[in-house]
C-alpha cells in the first residue's frame, strides 16, 4: 500500500497522501479512514493530496465518497492541496467535488475545518459540513 | 516503410501501476513538447481514465498505450496516444459516448469525459475484436 499516514490531533483525522496512489491503495485509503471514524468519535477530517498530480474519475468519485461517509458518521472533511491544473480538470471531466471542503494548505485547512466544526456545533449535531 | 518522424513509445498495461506509469509518461512528454500545466493535467488524466479500461475491462487487463509526438502536422505541434486492447470490445461505440450512459461499470463516465479533455478521440472497437483509442491534443 502506498504510504498515507493516518495521524489524530484531538477529534481531527490527518490523512497525508505521500506518493501517487493507485486504485487498490485509494480503496484501502478509504476503509482505514472509515475504521479510524468508527473507532472514535472525529469531527473533522484534513486530507492532504497536495502531492497528487493526477485525480482522475475514480479517485475524483473516492474522494467524494470519503467525504459523503464521514459526513454520516459526523465529521466533515477538507481536501487539502488539490492543484489549479487539476481542480479545472475534474470540472471538465464532469466530476465537481461536491459536498468535499477544500483548501490550499494545511494551515487554511485546518482554519476552514475549524470553522466549520464551530458552526456545526451551534446549528446542532446533525448540521457538520 | 520509411523512417517515422517522431519515435513511438509503448508501454505495456497489465495492472494498477501501469495505470500510474502510463500517465506519468504522457505528462512527460507533453511538458517536453509545451505543454502548460493545465494540458499536461487533461492529458495525464484522459490516459489514466483510458489505461484504467483496459485493467478492468480487457481480457487478462491487458493492453498497451502507445504515446508519440506530432511534430510535422498542419495543425503544429501535438501528442497522440493510441490505447489497444484485445479485450470483449464494445457492442455500441456509439451509445457508450452518450454522456450518462452507464453499464455500471463506469465506463460512461469515461468516454465522454476523457473526449472533453482531448481535441480528438476516435474509438475502434467491436465484439471479440478488442478496443483501439486514439486521442490527440494539439499545443495552443
Amino acid at each position: 500500500m502506498a504510504r498515507v499516514p493516518i495521524l489524530r490531533q484531538g477529534d481531527v483525522l490527518i490523512a497525508s497522501v505521500l506518493e501517487e496512489l493507485r486504485d487498490s491503495d485509494a480503496l484501502a485509503l478509504q476503509q482505514q479512514l472509515g475504521a479510524r471514524l468508527e473507532q472514535r468519535a472525529t469531527r473533522g477530517v484534513l486530507l492532504d493530496v497536495s502531492v497528487v498530480e493526477t485525480v482522475d474519475s475514480f479517485l475524483g468519485r473516492l474522494l467524494n465518497e470519503i467525504a459523503l461517509s464521514a459526513r454520516l458518521l459526523g465529521a466533515a472533511t477538507v481536501v487539502v492541496g488539490i492543484r489549479p491544473a487539476v481542480a479545472i480538470t475534474l470540472v471538465e471531466l464532469g466530476l465537481e467535488l461536491r459536498g468535499v471542503h477544500t483548501a490550499l494548505t494545511m494551515e487554511k485547512g485546518m482554519a476552514l475545518l475549524r470553522r466549520l466544526l464551530d458552526e456545526g456545533a451551534r446549528r446542532g449535531p446533525y448540521a457538520g459540513g | 516503410m520509411g523512417p517515422t518522424p517522431a519515435a513511438e513509445e509503448r508501454l505495456p498495461i497489465a495492472g494498477e501501476t501501469d495505470i500510474i506509469a502510463a500517465r506519468q509518461r504522457a505528462r512527460e512528454l507533453a511538458q517536453q513538447l509545451g505543454f502548460g500545466l493545465v494540458d499536461q493535467s487533461r492529458i495525464a488524466t484522459a490516459v489514466s481514465e483510458l489505461a484504467r479500461n483496459v485493467v478492468r475491462y480487457a481480457t487478462g487487463g491487458r493492453g498497451e498505450a502507445a504515446l508519440r509526438a506530432l511534430a510535422a502536422s498542419p495543425r503544429g505541434i501535438g501528442i497522440e496516444i493510441v490505447v489497444r486492447d484485445e479485450g470483449p470490445g464494445i457492442a455500441d461505440v456509439a451509445q457508450a459516448m452518450r454522456e450518462g450512459f452507464s453499464s455500471g461499470t463506469g465506463l460512461g463516465m469515461g468516454l465522454p469525459g476523457t473526449r472533453r479533455l482531448m481535441d480528438e478521440l476516435q474509438i475502434d472497437s467491436a465484439p471479440g475484436r478488442g478496443t483501439t483509442v486514439t486521442i490527440r491534443k494539439w499545443r495552443r
